[in-house]
C-alpha cells in the first residue's frame, strides 16, 4: 500500500447549541490514498459532511469546535495550520465540490470570471489571457458545450446540470491532489445525476486526484467508489473495499441501509427501513449508539452498556466493523450479495 | 441502446451500456451545434441588459432621467447655459419681474443680476454638493456596512452603535453647530460634514445585506477555494449588493442637496455670492412680492428632487432581480 495522501486520526468535532453539546463527530479515523476514491455514506446528520469540512476549517468557529484529532496532509497536520497557511491549501491542493449548485455559484458574476477566480486566488500572477485559456479547457473537460461562449454566461443561463459541472471544473482547476465532493448530485435530477457521476469519473481519471465522495445515496457508492466508510451518529460503523462491504456487510446498520432501498428485479411492495429515528447527537444512546434500532442486538445487556470499537472483521481484506457481533452476521446476506438472500429482521 | 447519438447525426451512435452517459454528452453538444448553425440560439441576455431594459421602459423614471441631464446639464456648464455671469449687474432692470425681453427669463434681484443666470450657477452648486456627499458617504457607508455585516461581533456591535448614535443625532442642530464652530461659507466644508451624517443608512442596508449573503453557499464555496476575506467581501459579495448602493445613492444624492439647501437658508451652509439655491431663496424671502426670487429656485429644486426620485425608483424597479415583470 502507498502512503496515505491523508490521514485522519481521532478527529472529534463539537458544536455547542443551546441544548447542549452537540458530538458532531466522534473520534473517527481513516485513510486516503492517491488516486482512489473514498465513499463516506450516513443518514443526514451523521457527520459525514462535518468530517471533511472541519478538516478545511469550513465550519462555522464558533459554534464548532475541533476538540481534538490529527489530520496529516502532505506531512502537515491541517488542524494545526494558521488561517491564512489553511486558505492556502483550499482550492489549491485540496479542493471541494458543494452539494446545490444552484446557489453555490455566485448570481451576479460570470461562470468565467468565477472559475478565473479560483486559480487567481491561488496563482494572482498568472496572464488573464492564459486564465482564461485553462477555465475554456476546464469547461470543455467537464462536457460544457460551446465552453467559449458559455464562458461569458452569468449561473442563471445554465441548467443545474451544467452549474454542477461548472463547479466540478472550479474544483479542479488548480489541480488538486485531494478532491472533496459534498453530495455532488443531491439537488440534481436522476438523468443529470448520471451525467454528473460520469463526469466526476472523467475527472478523476484526468487529475488522479484522490476523491471523498460524500453521499447518502448507495448507489452513486457503488457506481464510483473503491472504498467505502459507513457513519452513524458520528462515529464510523463499518469500512472496507466497496465490493465486500456490499456483498458481506458486517454492521448491521449498513444492512439497514441496503436493506431500504428499493431493488428493481423483485417485485417488492413494500420499502423495509430502518425503524425508529437517528439518534440525538446531544444524548447519544449508551453503548452502541445504533443499538435501539438494531435488529441483532435483540435487548442484549453488552449493546447497551459498551461502545463497540473498529476492528478487523472477516469479511474481507481491509473490513471493519464497530459490531460486538459482527460475526454473527457472517453469512446474512444483503439484497446485494449473491445469491439473494431475503428475511432481514 | 440507445438511439440518441441517431437522432443528432453522430457517427458512434450505438454507445457501450456501460457508459451510456458519453454518447449523451456528446449528443448534447452536437444538439447545440446543430441548434446553433440552424439560428435558432437563444439571445444571452445579462442581468445587467434586463435591468437595463426595464428601467428605459420605465416612463417616469425616464421623464426624471431627460429631465436631471437638461437641469444638471445646464448647471455643469453654467458658464455656457447662462446668458450673464451670475454677478454681473445690470441697473437697468433691478427687479425686473420674469421677461423673454431682456432675456431675464426669470427676472432680475435687488442689483439687476439676472436671476436665471444665478439660478443656474446654484443648480451648479447644489449639484455638486448633491453628488458628492451621495458618491462620499456611500463609500464610506459601503465600508462600514460591509466591515460590520462580514466580520459580525463585536467588530459588528461597535461599527453599529456608532451608526446609531449618528443616526439619533439631530442632524441640522448638529449640522448648525459644526457650521458655526468650523465656520460656514466653503461648498467643500459643506459638503464633508453632510456626507459625515449621509452614511449611516447606506451602511445599514450593506450591513443587512451582508449579513444574509455572508452564509450563502457561494461564500462558502469562495472560503473553500481558498479566497480570502477581502476578495471575499469586494470580489464575490459587493457586485451582489449593487442594487440597493446604486438606489441609495441617487435618492442620497436629492437628500442631500435638500439638506444643503435648508442649511444655506438658515444661513449657515454656502455663503453669498455664490449661490446656491438655498442662499435664493432666503435672499428673496426678504422681498415676499417679488415672487419670482422665491418661487423660481423652489421649483428648481422642487424640479430636480422629484427628478432624482423618479431615477431612484426607477432604478429600484429595475435593479430588483426578483422582478421580470417590465413596466408599463
Amino acid at each position: 500500500m502507498p502512503d496515505p495522501i491523508l490521514s485522519i486520526r481521532d478527529l472529534v468535532v463539537e458544536f455547542k447549541t443551546e441544548d447542549g453539546v452537540v458530538h458532531a463527530v466522534d473520534g473517527i479515523s481513516y485513510d486516503v490514498f492517491p488516486g482512489e476514491t473514498l465513499g463516506i455514506v450516513g443518514e443526514s446528520g451523521s457527520g459525514k459532511s462535518v468530517s471533511t469540512l472541519s478538516i478545511l476549517g469550513l465550519i462555522p468557529q464558533p459554534p464548532g469546535r475541533v476538540a481534538s484529532g490529527t489530520a496529516m496532509f502532505k506531512g502537515k497536520d491541517l488542524l494545526k495550520l494558521k488561517k491564512r497557511e489553511l486558505r492556502s491549501f483550499r482550492g489549491d491542493e485540496v479542493a471541494m465540490i458543494f452539494q446545490d449548485p444552484m446557489t453555490s455559484l455566485n448570481p451576479v458574476l460570470k461562470i468565467g470570471f468565477q472559475l478565473g477566480e479560483a486559480i487567481k486566488t491561488h496563482y494572482p500572477k498568472q496572464p488573464n489571457a492564459k486564465v482564461k485559456e485553462r477555465v475554456i479547457d476546464l469547461l470543455r473537460l467537464v462536457g460544457v458545450p460551446n465552453p467559449d461562449s458559455r464562458y461569458d454566461n452569468y449561473p442563471h443561463e445554465f441548467s443545474g446540470g451544467m452549474r454542477q459541472r461548472a463547479m466540478i471544473a472550479m474544483g479542479i482547476a488548480n489541480s488538486p491532489s485531494l478532491l472533496i465532493a459534498d453530495e455532488p448530485t443531491t439537488a440534481l435530477d436522476v438523468t443529470i445525476q448520471a451525467q454528473v457521476l460520469e463526469v466526476l469519473k472523467t475527472v478523476q481519471q484526468e487529475t488522479n486526484a484522490a476523491t471523498i465522495l460524500i453521499t447518502h445515496d448507495l448507489g452513486i457508492v457503488a457506481e464510483l467508489c473503491d472504498r467505502v466508510l459507513v457513519m452513524y451518529a458520528g462515529r464510523i460503523v463499518e469500512s472496507g473495499d466497496v465490493h465486500t462491504i456490499f456483498q458481506n456487510p458486517r454492521h448491521p446498520y449498513t444492512i439497514g441501509l441496503m436493506d431500504s432501498l428499493p431493488k428493481l428485479t423483485e417485485d417488492e411492495e413494500w420499502l423495509r427501513p430502518i425503524p425508529g429515528q437517528p439518534p440525538s447527537l446531544i444524548n447519544r444512546p449508551p453503548g452502541c449508539a445504533f443499538h435501539p434500532r438494531c435488529f441483532l442486538s435483540q435487548g442484549r445487556l453488552r449493546c447497551r452498556e459498551e461502545v463497540p470499537s473498529l476492528r478487523a472483521v472477516d469479511g474481507g481484506r481491509d473490513h471493519y466493523a464497530a459490531c460486538h457481533f459482527a460475526e454473527e452476521l457472517v453469512g446474512h446476506h444483503s439484497k446485494f450479495s449473491e445469491p439473494v438472500a431475503g428475511g432481514v429482521a | 441502446m440507445t438511439e440518441l447519438g441517431g437522432q443528432t447525426g453522430h457517427e458512434g451512435a450505438v454507445a457501450p451500456p456501460s457508459q451510456p452517459i458519453d454518447g449523451m454528452i456528446v449528443g448534447g453538444d452536437e444538439l447545440v451545434d446543430a441548434t446553433v448553425s440552424a439560428g435558432l440560439e437563444l439571445q444571452v441576455r445579462s442581468q445587467w441588459s434586463y435591468a437595463r431594459m426595464r428601467f428605459l421602459r420605465h416612463r417616469l423614471a425616464m421623464a426624471g432621467l431627460v429631465g436631471l441631464v437638461i437641469v444638471f446639464g445646464a448647471g455643469a456648464f453654467a458658464g455656457y447655459a447662462s446668458p450673464y455671469s451670475y454677478d454681473q449687474i445690470d441697473l437697468n432692470h433691478l427687479y425686473a419681474a420674469p421677461t423673454l425681453s431682456a432675456n431675464h427669463f426669470f427676472g432680475t434681484d435687488e442689483l439687476g443680476r439676472d436671476f436665471f443666470s444665478r439660478t443656474i450657477y446654484g443648480i451648479r452648486t447644489s449639484e455638486e454638493v448633491g453628488l458628492f456627499v451621495a458618491i462620499l458617504s456611500s463609500i464610506f457607508g459601503v465600508l462600514v456596512g460591509a466591515i460590520a455585516g462580514y466580520y459580525r461581533g463585536w467588530i459588528d456591535n461597535a461599527l453599529m452603535r456608532l451608526t446609531d448614535l449618528v443616526l439619533t443625532l439631530p442632524a441640522i442642530a448638529i449640522l448648525l453647530t459644526a457650521a458655526a464652530l468650523w465656520g460656514s461659507g466653503s461648498q467643500w466644508r459643506i459638503t464633508f460634514i453632510l456626507a459625515g451624517f449621509f452614511w449611516t443608512g447606506i451602511a445599514r442596508i450593506v450591513r443587512g445585506v451582508f449579513l444574509s449573503l455572508r452564509e450563502k453557499e457561494y461564500v462558502e464555496a469562495a472560503k473553500a477555494s481558498g479566497a480570502g476575506d477581502l476578495r471575499i467581501m469586494f470580489r464575490h459579495i459587493l457586485p451582489n449588493t449593487l442594487g440597493p448602493v446604486i438606489v441609495n445613492t441617487t435618492l442620497a444624492i436629492a437628500t442631500a442637496i435638500l439638506t444643503e439647501a435648508a442649511l444655506s437658508f438658515l444661513g449657515f451652509g454656502i455663503k453669498p455670492p455664490t449661490p446656491s439655491l438655498g442662499v435664493l431663496i432666503t435672499d428673496g424671502q426678504n422681498n415676499p412680492q417679488k415672487w419670482w426670487l422665491t418661487v423660481l429656485p423652489g421649483m428648481t429644486l422642487v424640479f430636480i428632487v422629484i427628478c432624482v426620485n423618479f431615477v431612484g425608483d426607477g432604478l429600484r424597479d429595475a435593479l430588483d432581480p426578483t422582478q421580470r415583470r417590465v413596466r408599463a
